[in-house]
């Protein structure tokens, strides 16, 4: 436990001194963001009152978690590769701490991204109906998310052997959110496609951050979107340590 | 109990898929003692320090070290023991100071215990300058003895250093050779890799020469230089043809050639009647030897006398 304390403070110090990553990681949501609502938004009728921005900010924090949190493969596979790695195991750190304490620094480098891409939300006219509690469950669920995809991403960074392809995740990560309600209602993609996006583990979550937001009846959403990233989360722990071992052994 | 071995290997095999890289390899460290493994490229040095560091399985053979068993008691032998490997495992993006503190607390210290640890190990190894520059702006010499330093941390009972003075020049050198001969004088028992005879005559107390994943000889540098040969002959050749015809004759014995000087070197124990003997044989005619030297064998005549037969085997079996 105190090794990953450690080491998330050393995953923390290389994050800030590799500011053009961190920097990405925010750029790239906020532009997406503004293709959205002022090239595609006009177009888009989502059927709300509160117009397109309001209906997409959900999906872009989405994709802004995401991408921020695929940046972890990247991180895992470099120390993997290194030298560092033979240095810790002789020291007794074990896979798990050390996957923790990239998750960990993941988890802060996109909650400081977030609140960004919420702030630059803002200035474009996002305008939620969110109370104090509602804002409290969506940075819960948020944070779940982050923490699932971060720890599953370090999972890939356990099997890739370079950073480029480390990097891969990155890709997978980017387009998860689009078959499903992050950007436009399901039901204006084909028919093929609902099974999936009505089932992914990105719908429930943004059906909850949208209900939380906009003050909606949340439903059955927000705990399907528990359950996902804890499962997923659950899943990503046990296998890190299977891979960690093999790829040690 | 008492003076039981540092360290002690007992038929240690490992293969990578169908390349066989160790072969049943034994060995016994004292406790306090220097030990250098040498051995050409390929040897097996780094994959023997790896088992022995606990972080590589072997296939077959079992090791103790600081008294543990390196696959059974792991964690036990990982508190007593630090690697420092034949690459840099240092952040490049954390400062020297940083990289020490982190160590210092991953092997359990506490805060202010590592901070403390981290300045005396800068100021001990001459980095104190350093310390708040990343790791990645260190010159090749600085960041071995830095990688060196962050080994130490933990206060090891038992040192690997794996090729330590690898492409340093001859002042890094010298100055590494101190810091080794300081762990010694410590009571700590280093185990030292190279490919560098001359460091292994200088720093360690016993020696293992290994070739083609076998030791192929062990002792104190003087012993093995006995064991191959007390003394050195060195014939100068008259012309290109004799060098090539008395190389041919004396085949597997040579332990030295070098073809611009015309000279080849042969083990000796400088009994007269026997060099006699030998010229006789590798000259018939008295053309081919102009002049001849009897000298002091050095570990570099051991090495080549040890691990050529098996470069030779290899070629063989690569040609085919
Ligand atoms: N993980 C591995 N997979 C496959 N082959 C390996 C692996 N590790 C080592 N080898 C092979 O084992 C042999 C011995 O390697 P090792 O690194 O132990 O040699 P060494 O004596 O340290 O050599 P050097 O002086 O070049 O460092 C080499 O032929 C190498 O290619
Ligand atoms: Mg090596």
């Amino acid at each position: 436990m105190s090794d990953a304390i450690v080491l998330t403070g050393r995953a923390v110090r290389l994050s800030r001194r590799n500011l053009d990553a961190v920097l990405t990681a925010m750029l790239l949501p906020v532009l997406l963001m503004f293709v959205f609502v002022y090239f595609f938004g006009g177009a888009i009728d989502t059927g709300t009152r509160t117009g397109y921005v309001t209906y997409v900010v959900p999906g872009v924090m989405l994709l802004c978690a995401g991408f921020g949190s695929a940046s972890t493969a990247v991180t895992v596979t470099n120390d993997m590769a290194g030298g560092i790695i033979d240095r810790f195991r002789s020291l007794d750190v074990s896979g798990t701490a050390l996957v923790a304490g990239h998750v960990a620094a993941s988890v802060l480098r996109n909650a400081v991204a977030t609140t960004i891409v919420f702030g630059v939300a803002f200035l474009i006219g996002f305008r939620p109906d969110a109370g104090p509690l509602d804002w409290l469950a969506v940075a819960g669920i948020l944070l779940a998310f982050i923490l699932a995809i971060s720890w599953l991403s370090a999972c890939f960074g356990l099997i890739a052997r370079t950073p480029e392809a480390a990097g891969g995740f990155t890709f997978l990560m980017m387009f998860l959110p689009y078959p499903s309600s992050a950007f436009v209602p399901i039901d204006t993609m084909p028919d093929w496609l609902h099974g999936f996006a009505g089932h992914q583990p990105v719908t429930p979550v943004i059906a909850a951050l949208r209900a939380l937001l906009l003050d909606q009846p949340v439903g059955d959403s927000a705990w399907q979107a528990l359950s996902w990233c804890g499962g997923i989360l659950a899943v990503a722990v046990a296998l890190s340590g299977v891979l960690f071992r093999r790829r040690t052994a | 109990m008492t003076r039981q071995p540092a360290i002690e290997a007992n038929g240690l095999k490992k293969a990578y898929g169908a390349v066989t890289v160790l072969a049943g390899i034994d060995l016994s460290v004292a406790r306090g003692s220097v030990f250098a493994l040498l051995g050409p490229n390929g040897a097996g040095k780094t994959t023997t320090v790896r088992i022995l560091s606990t972080l590589t399985p072997p296939d077959a053979g079992d090791a103790r070290v600081a008294g543990y068993d390196v696959v059974r008691d792991r964690p036990r032998v990982r508190r007593a023991i630090s690697l420092t490997g034949q690459y840099a495992a240092v952040d490049e993006m954390q400062t020297g100071e940083e990289n020490l503190c982190m160590m210092g607390r991953l092997a359990g210290l506490g805060r202010a215990g590592a901070r403390g640890r981290a300045r005396e190990l800068l100021e001990r190894f001459g980095l104190t300058d350093a310390a708040r520059r990343t790791a990645g702006t260190y010159s090749g010499g600085m960041r071995r003895r830095f990688d060196l330093a962050a080994g130490l941390v933990g206060r090891p009972e038992v040192i690997f250093l794996d090729e330590p003075t690898t492409g340093l020049d001859p002042r890094s050198r010298q100055a590494m050779w101190d810091v080794v001969r300081g762990l010694a004088h410590d009571g700590v028992t280093v185990f030292l890799t190279t490919q560098y005879l001359e460091e292994a005559d200088q720093l360690a107390d016993r020696v293992a020469v290994v070739d083609g994943g076998r030791v192929v000889a062990e002792g104190t540098s003087g012993e093995l230089k006995r064991q191959v040969a007390g003394e050195r002959l060195d014939l100068v050749l008259t012309d290109a043809a004799a060098f090539a015809e008395t190389a041919r004759r004396l085949g597997g014995r040579l332990v030295h050639s070098d073809a611009d000087r015309l000279t080849l070197g042969v083990a000796t124990d400088g009994d007269a009647a026997r060099v006699r003997a030998l010229l006789d044989e590798i000259d018939p005619d008295r053309r081919a030897v102009r002049r001849f030297a009897v000298r002091g064998a050095t570990l570099d005549d051991v090495f080549l006398a040890l691990t050529s037969h098996q470069e030779a085997a290899q070629k063989e079996t690569a040609d085919v």
